[in-house]
């Protein structure tokens, strides 16, 4: 309970911190904003991957959804969250829910590849949006209004991006220790022991990624606000091996590992970004390492996870 | 009063191996029915056929008034069909009560609460003391399940089922791996368990099968060859030559 309450802390310091005239520049905001946005990704991912066991390959998909709701919204002159957020959510769930029922047929390594393949529909669907730039993308005439208000604008926007990231993690952890989330862990642990217990595994692992996906597409709308921009790389299959990267680098299972996983991911790539265009290089072997040597991720340093 | 599992004429084929030739059982209310026989009788795919795991090619498994021949596993579970298995099968990274307090929700609840901590349903967990209680785990709730030794794992094995309060108990060799002071208290707990619900005991301890049983069927290369009460089948000459051998 102390790590995810001092990660909260740290991230809240920032804004503080420039209200009381410290020069932070623009550059830490707008890092750090980039690392909650990933951060709301990859904790409901974790969902999933962490508590439900299910590797989805394909959770690009929803953020993308998420995205391109606010472009397409934005083209039609609708730029408040009422309807928004909704909209991106309710076509993230339905998503989820209808390539799921397919996907949750599978097992292992199979269902890795299938979650991958629905993703890449989503991406060539994107680029085929013609009316929404295709291959190019798309540009924002207008941010995200909440109620009118600008809080996805300016100085703004790294609070709200907070406070959504705050109550994402909280409503993840109620999930996790309410009957449905210790369902979906038992499933995990054991899918024939849950089964003969009288649950159905179906319908438990259908509706965890129903929410994972739903909850994804939150940071999908945050990151076309932040890039006033959405394109079909939204969707891309290496930024689905990103989000999966940060949930295991940040500690599976945990839902706060997931901001420490994607604050590495993120920063790792900035700095080793600008050591060489090569990154990868460098940041595969770290991650080998530390899937080796961390076996709870980052949470996990130093003790028992919580 | 009706038969609260009755199986007719099931039948399951791998190739040309007849697993389950044919085979009908009945179990009477309260009573404990057991299924005995060699290696590879097919005693084993009989319980993944009444679980649900395995489907059979032919013929039909009752579970008191309804037809679960097609059912998936959980369908059975929530009409009143519980099962121990026989490699223990609990939640490892769960502590001991949970374990039971989810066997409570599976049988009985819906698994689609998102609000409510597990650990604070005050309802769930107290069913699930009783049943640690009555199995003689009632000083470990806390421990993890993976951290049990075997014949705990076996006690709470038992548990999950009991929790359930079902109809039918399928227990798949429940003293497998026991110790001999284990087994005696399994058996004494099995013995309390008759009046409540059905029992079908696939076991292989031959003892503890004639102390409970209050009828034996013996399965050989999947047919039932013999049928009867423990002195019926004590006294057959098929079964002493086929199985129990002549000291017996």
């Amino acid at each position: 309970m102390k790590l995810p309450l001092a990660i909260f802390a740290l991230l809240a310091l920032v804004p503080i911190l420039s209200a009381l005239g410290v020069p932070l520049g623009g550059f830490v905001p707008l890092l750090l904003g980039r690392v909650m946005i990933f951060a709301i990704a990859a904790m409901s991912l974790d969902l999933i991957l962490g508590i439900g066991g299910l590797a989805s390959f394909g959770h690009a998909a929803p953020l993308a959804i998420g995205a391109y709701a606010v472009a397409i919204l934005d083209a039609a002159n609708i730029h408040d969250a009422v309807i928004v957020v909704p909209v991106a959510m309710a076509a993230a769930g339905f998503f989820a829910t209808a390539t799921g029922a397919v996907a949750l047929r599978t097992r292992g390594v199979n269902f890795i590849m299938i979650t991958l393949a629905f993703a890449q529909m989503i991406y060539f669907a994107a680029a085929s949006l013609a009316d929404y730039g295709g291959d190019d993308g798309y540009t924002l005439y207008s941010r995200t209004t909440v109620l009118g208000a600008k809080l996805l604008d300016g100085k703004a926007f790294y609070p709200t991006v907070l406070v959504v990231l705050f109550l994402v993690w909280l409503k993840l952890r109620i999930i996790a220790a309410s009957r449905f989330g210790r369902t979906l862990s038992a499933i995990r642990q054991n899918r024939p022991r849950a089964q003969a217990l009288g649950f159905n595994a179906f319908a438990v692992e259908l509706a965890a990624m129903a929410i994972a996906s739903a909850l994804c597409a939150l940071a999908g709308v945050l990151l076309a606000n932040e890039a006033e921009f959405v394109s079909p790389a939204f969707a891309s299959w290496a930024r689905s091996g990103d989000l999966m990267v940060m949930v295991i680098l940040g500690g599976v299972g945990s839902l706060h590992g997931a901001i420490l996983g994607a604050f590495a991911v993120v920063m790792a790539e900035e700095a080793l970004g600008r050591l060489t265009q090569h990154w990868p290089l460098l940041f595969g072997p770290s991650l080998v390492l530390a899937v080796l040597f961390l076996r709870r991720g980052i949470a996990g340093i130093g003790g028992r996870r919580d | 009063m009706t038969d609260l599992l009755r199986i007719t004429d099931l039948r399951k084929h791998y190739g040309a191996l007849r697993v389950t030739d044919g085979v009908t059982l009945k179990l009477a209310p309260g009573s404990i029915h057991a299924v005995i026989g060699p290696n590879g009788a097919g005693k084993t795919t009989l319980i993944h056929q009444i679980s649900g795991t395995v489907r059979p090619d032919a013929g039909s498994i009752h579970l008191a008034d309804h037809d679960i021949t097609t059912l998936p596993p959980h369908r059975r579970a929530r009409l009143g069909l519980a099962r121990s298995f026989q490699i223990t099968s609990v939640l490892p990274e769960f502590s001991v009560l949970e374990n039971v307090a989810l066997a409570v929700l599976g049988a009985r609840g819906s698994a689609f609460g998102f609000l409510r901590p597990l650990a604070a349903e005050k309802r769930l967990n107290d069913a699930a003391s009783t049943v640690l209680a009555r199995v003689g785990l009632a000083a470990r709730p806390a421990s993890l399940a993976g951290a049990l030794s075997h014949g705990e794992k076996r006690q709470l094995e038992l548990a999950l089922a009991l929790a359930a309060e079902p109809k039918v108990m399928l227990l798949d060799e429940p003293l497998a791996g026991a110790g001999p002071e284990e087994a005696e208290r399994l058996i004494a707990l099995l013995a309390t368990l008759r009046g409540h619900c059905g029992i079908l005991l696939v076991e292989h301890d031959m003892d503890a099968v004639f102390q409970l049983a209050d009828e034996i069927s013996v399965l050989s290369q999947g047919r039932v060859i013999a049928n009867g009460t423990p002195a019926e089948i004590r006294a057959d000459p098929a079964v002493r030559a086929a199985y129990l051998g002549e000291d017996f």
